[in-house]
């Protein structure tokens, strides 16, 4: 039991986006689960072959646009009306027109940074250390390799017959990747 | 054992032939990793360092002694250094356009030549940005500028351009830095697992946050950049809109004009694309990039240049038919001051660069020399430079009353810190393609594979 539970996954290494691909898909229908795909730039489909449909980045940037355009139309209308209203030549204090570029530049400013904040957040990053990152070849996933990753999602998660599944693949190599 | 070939590039003109991923990523990360301090580099780098040590050197002299070190006076009171300032920001236009815009349009293009825009677009907004708060006059009080809670209880004037200007700079340069950076994330995650020193792994490794190119993270990362990029667009449309409406929003005869706004975007983008083209050039010179930044790239900047410049030209036409159909006289003389007057060989200068010069980009011949090419980009910097000398200093040099006429002849430390901010951004370039990949290697990666489809699909 020990070794289950020191194991983070087991890995398997391609030499093209086409390979992961099939990879991938022949996990899906395999019906197995914990399914990791690592690739050097973005595969099309690769994302969509894994089912993946989280709608959390486009969400936090719309709120986080309307959460800086409010605030600073709100921030504006406070300081002209409420905090310090000056009567220049009988204008309107609520001058709203004149209040429309910095609340369309924070709109953008606050849609940009929560965009990348929940990107990051999702994604569990930042990160210090990874246990993939100990792996002889993962290197090259930032390079020119493709890897494949199951990880033990269930307790009769067996290693021996996943290695063997996975090679039915053809990878270039196949091993496990401690926790 | 299967063995699936690795990917090779097709020639699509964007990217030539004859490239893997494993190629792409070595030959880019390497010229970083591996060395390359030439003696060149260092000779440039020195040199640009002097320049950048006689900028900080005039901009202390400013702090200690005041701004009547430049040649400014009533009624020319913004002088060089809001000339500087409107230059500088057109500059920093192109990166953002070229990375956002081509990118929500699907231009390949856009893709090796995004980042070093990207880069030079910080550079320029960030040096843009010194120059409003050089001439304050009490630049230590520029956060004054800023909304924030004070004993005095005061409030910016909402209703003042130059406070929507506070807002635009700032929100561009902290976007485009976030755009710039994100862009770099799988980068620098690529230079972290090749470089070798250990010193090396720890920063890039530390600057890579983590990435390993998962899958998901992938998806939200091209989610989280195309809007971004999305963000980027109007942004970048709006803060050269903002920076115009600091002069339109005034009465002065020459600037009180509506034509401002998009006149200086596509002044913006004139500029922005003329730098990038003097700065590709030596770049793929010297690095050896001919396969990625290929004659195409240079023939879709300059076509974008010849139109960015009939637009300007057309708004040259109509400022001078909207004087004359104003009846104004304030208008009228303006317009044949700008013609005949002081500062007439600005205004020809600036005609001849800007309106003539690149007319020649007609001819495809001359879009694919690379000499002309770089002659003519470094000519229009300098016609775009004279444009903003002449909103700036011929506008304000007379006004409506003839007593309040003033003639205005720039200083030496005007030229310094003209001179000094353009070695400042040299340096910060040179750093730049020294310690950062210049080219998106995720991105070129990804070419390589759509490389190979575009040649199937045809």
């Amino acid at each position: 039991m020990t070794r289950e539970h020191a194991l983070y996954g087991v890995l398997a290494e391609f030499r093209s986006a086409d390979e992961l691909l099939l990879a991938v898909r022949a996990a899906q229908s395999a019906g197995r689960s914990g399914v990791e795909a690592y690739a050097p730039f973005p595969v099309e489909g690769l994302s969509d072959a894994l089912g993946f449909s989280d709608r959390v980045v486009p969400r936090a940037t719309l709120i986080g646009g309307i959460c800086g355009g409010l605030g600073t139309y709100f921030m504006q209308w406070y300081s002209a009306v409420q905090s310090y209203p000056i009567n220049a030549g009988g204008r309107p204090f609520h001058s709203w027109p004149a209040f429309i570029p910095a609340t369309f530049e924070i709109t953008i400013l606050g849609a940009a940074l929560t965009a990348v904040v929940a990107m990051l957040v999702a994604n569990g990053l930042p990160r210090l250390h990874h246990p993939l990152f100990a792996m002889p070849d993962f290197d090259l996933a930032t390079r020119n390799r493709f890897f494949l990753c199951l990880r033990p999602a269930t307790d009769d998660f067996d290693v021996e017959a996943t290695r063997a599944w996975l090679e039915t693949l053809k990878p270039l190599a196949v091993c496990e990747v401690p926790a | 054992m299967s063995r699936v070939p690795q990917p090779v590039s097709q020639d699509i003109g964007v990217l030539r032939a004859g490239w893997t991923y494993a190629s792409i990523t070595d030959k880019v990360a390497d010229a970083i990793l591996g060395g390359g301090w030439t003696a060149r580099w260092w000779v440039a780098f020195a040199v640009t360092f002097a320049g950048t040590a006689v900028f900080f050197f005039a901009i202390g002299y400013l702090f200690v002694v005041g701004i009547g070190i430049w040649g400014v006076n009533i009624p020319v009171a913004w002088g060089y250094a809001i000339g500087n300032f409107v230059w500088w920001i057109g500059i920093g236009h192109a990166g953002t356009f070229i990375s956002a815009f081509l990118l929500l349009l699907r231009q390949k293009w856009r893709t090796s030549i995004n980042r070093f825009a990207e880069a030079m677009t910080l550079f320029a907004a960030g040096i843009a940005g010194l120059f409003p708060i050089l001439h304050l006059g009490r630049p230590w009080f520029f956060y004054w500028l800023m909304p924030y809670p004070n004993r005095m209880e005061l409030w910016p004037q909402w209703r003042s351009p130059l406070v929507w200007d506070i807002f635009a700079i700032s929100t561009y340069l902290i976007v485009s830095l976030v755009f710039w950076y994100v862009g770099l994330i799988p980068d620098l995650a690529t230079l972290r697992d090749r470089a070798a020193s250990r010193g090396k792994q720890v920063v890039y490794g530390l600057l890579a946050l983590g990435w390993r190119g998962e899958a998901r993270h992938w998806a939200r990362y091209e989610s989280a950049y195309l809007l971004l990029a999305g963000l980027a667009t109007p942004l970048v449309i709006s803060v050269h809109s903002v920076v115009a409406l600091d002069f339109a929003v005034a009465v002065t005869p020459g600037y009180h004009s509506t034509i401002f706004p998009p006149y200086f975007v596509a002044g913006a983008l004139f500029s922005g694309f003329a730098m990038v083209l003097t700065l590709a050039i030596p770049l793929r010179h010297y690095f050896r990039l001919h396969d990625f930044i290929t004659e195409v790239h240079l023939d879709h900047a300059a076509k974008l240049m010849l139109v960015t410049s009939l637009i300007i030209t057309y708004s040259y036409a109509v400022e001078a038919f909207m004087a004359y159909y104003s009846g104004s006289e304030y208008e009228i003389y303006t317009l044949e001051d700008r013609w005949t007057g002081l500062y007439a060989p600005v205004f020809w200068t600036m005609f001849v660069f800007n309106s003539i010069v690149p007319l020649a980009f007609w001819w495809r011949t001359v879009r694919r020399n690379v000499a002309a090419l770089l002659t003519i980009s470094i000519l229009v910097n300098v016609g775009m430079w004279s444009e903003r000398f002449l909103i700036v200093v011929q506008s304000m040099h007379r006004d409506f009353m003839p007593s309040a006429w003033n003639d205005f002849y720039p200083t030496a430390w005007d030229w310094t810190h003209l001179f000094g901010s353009i070695a400042f951004f040299a340096f910060l370039f040179l750093l730049f393609v020294r310690l950062l990949p210049a080219i998106s290697i995720a991105e070129m990666r990804e070419l390589v594979r759509e490389s190979n489809e575009a040649k199937e699909g045809t």
